[in-house]
């Protein structure tokens, strides 16, 4: 499904990426991890056009997305969250899924003005789709309440919510339970583990272990922008290449 | 009498321009110095054509509003790209640019001496001419303004441009093209800049290009800022208050010679204290003048602190 190819990518003579090639299925959760300033971020970056790689190729279902800008490659079905979290504070929570929707009917300045009746109603049927949507997360009693006034934790379990809305075939999620209570992470956890059934996958970008380990079908270990160890949670673990990285 | 339906009209004249800036500055967060120049586009395009051609005045209309958003289209589609300041000094470029224009094209639009005797509208042979039917016709493209505006802002795709203004990122991130919207506010916003320009026009019979200068621009993002932006009614309020205050000033009897200079001192003094102490303006829901990234992190911070140990 999706298949990376020998990016690169270097910051004023800091490697960022070098030669960061994978491979991934359909239906997969794959771990990303490493020390901070290895790269899974910029990766990230790569991956959803907010940066443009120096060379290499990224091919998602079959198409070459490498030089697509970010908003057709979420219509392609690449959708991110953000570590520093990012989202529409000032506005109700339910208007940041309907944001996220991928629908104009209500933005065609023609239906503006002469066909709000029509617009209207699809975005009903939107309104209700996205209380589905945040119900399913577990903060639908919060959908008319500002964004802003969500907990922290309950703002990533948003941030999350509006990847699904985008109807993304691949989720980049960066780190997705830092920071946040118990209780939120298994809710994050249970949605992360229900992907796969619905034909979605995800890559994530973590530093907790024993959260990586309890989702992730494998694990790439990143350093320097290189790939070092790539297999199961338990095989990266061992891998003495990754014990020595994290002992220098 | 005349005195008071003149001010009405050039309420609001005012009012269109700061109505279609505030989709601009207001709702999306690009701040745009060249409003003048398609408010001189407007104002050019339909005294040529009614001139020159002797077109029939709505036809004018949509002559010069189709105009107005070519130009838009023409400067928005390459200047978007850039950010913050660097926008701003491109639509400054352009405003100077649109000065020069019309400044030396001197056999096309007359020059410094500006096109006098233009014709004053005839809507399907009825005349108008007297200050009430002026009034009336402003009157009525005013509300057509505000209608489309307000239609706008209601609409899904004026969530799109708050959200814009809030936190570009995140709304690339969910897959919206943001370029694409911010050129459609752009020209909207110009084509309905452009209606000002009518009136005026036809109203005064005489423009020259100093109507139509940066200072201009400068007048109307301050009716915007003041009157409330992202606010519609804010920019109602701004607008008939800024054209009102000098000519309330009138009447406390300053000498004409210290008159004006006191007005600007009171222009610049009213500027600073509202950025000072209501950078929101009179009914504004957006304080203007902060980045978004800044008041980003503040509310990041705050919802941080706020809850979730």
């Amino acid at each position: 499904m999706l298949e990376v190819s020998n990016l690169n990518k270097n910051f004023d003579g800091v490697t960022a990426l070098k030669n960061f090639s994978f491979e991934m299925k359909e239906k997969e959760i794959l771990g990303m991890i490493g020390p901070n300033g290895a790269g899974k971020t910029t990766f990230f970056n790569a991956l959803s056009g907010f940066i443009k790689p120096e060379s290499g190729k990224v091919k998602f279902l079959g198409k070459d997305i490498t030089s697509f800008s970010s908003h057709k490659i979420v219509s392609s079905g690449i959708s991110r969250t953000f570590q520093d979290l990012r989202l529409i504070r000032q506005i109700p929570v339910i208007d940041n899924i309907l944001l996220s929707f991928n629908h104009s009917d209500g933005e065609n300045f023609y239906n503006i003005l002469f066909k709000q009746k029509s617009w209207q109603e699809t975005e009903e049927l939107d309104k209700h789709k996205a209380l589905k949507l945040l119900e399913y997360a577990g903060i639908k009693d919060k959908a008319f309440d500002l964004a802003n006034d969500l907990s922290y934790g309950q703002q990533k379990l948003l941030s999350i919510t509006c990847c699904l809305a985008a109807d993304a075939k691949l989720l980049l999620l960066d780190e997705p339970i830092a920071g946040i209570n118990p209780e939120m992470r298994e809710k994050i956890l249970r949605i992360i583990s229900e992907l796969p059934s619905k034909g979605k996958s995800a890559i994530i970008i973590e530093h907790d272990m024993d959260f990586i380990e309890r989702i992730s079908d494998r694990v790439i270990f990143m350093d320097m922008g290189e790939k070092i160890s790539e297999g199961t949670p338990d095989e990266v673990r061992n891998d003495p290449k990754v014990i020595e990285a994290y002992l220098e | 009498m005349e005195y008071l339906l003149h001010i009405l009209i050039l309420i609001c004249i005012y009012v269109i321009l700061s109505l279609s800036l505030n989709l601009l500055v207001g709702y999306t967060g690009i701040l745009s110095i060249a409003h003048a120049a398609f408010y001189g586009v407007g104002a050019y395009v339909a005294a040529l054509m009614a001139l020159r051609l002797e077109t029939p005045f709505l036809l004018n209309i949509i002559l010069a509003v189709s105009a107005a958003g070519v130009f838009g289209a023409v400067v928005g589609i390459p200047s978007l790209r850039l950010k913050d300041d660097y926008f701003v000094i491109a639509t400054f470029a352009f405003q100077i640019i649109m000065f020069s224009v019309l400044n030396n094209l001197v056999e096309f639009t007359g020059g410094p001496l500006g096109l006098p005797g233009i014709p004053q509208p005839n809507i399907f042979g009825y005349e108008i001419s007297t200050h009430i039917e002026f009034l009336i016709l402003s009157l009525l493209l005013t509300g057509l303004v505000y209608w489309v505006s307000n239609r706008i802002v209601k609409s899904p795709f004026g969530r799109l441009l708050k959200s814009i203004r809030e936190d570009e990122v995140f709304v690339k991130a969910v897959g919206r093209d943001i370029s694409g919207a911010k050129v459609k506010v752009f020209i909207i916003s110009a084509s309905l800049a452009s209606l000002a320009g009518v009136i005026y026009a036809t109203y005064i019979t005489y423009i020259d290009p100093t109507s139509f200068t940066v200072m201009e621009s400068i007048f109307i993002i301050s009716i915007v800022i003041i009157g409330g932006a992202a606010n519609l009614k804010g920019s109602i309020l701004g607008a008939a208050f800024l054209v009102a205050l000098p000519e309330l000033l009138r009447f406390i009897g300053l000498p004409n010679s210290i008159a004006a200079n006191v007005r600007q001192i009171l222009y610049g003094a009213l500027l600073v204290i509202m950025m000072m102490w209501r950078p929101q303006g009179f009914l504004g829901e957006y304080a203007f003048g902060k980045s978004s990234e800044d008041r980003r992190q503040k509310l990041e911070d705050r919802s941080k602190r706020g809850n979730d140990a």
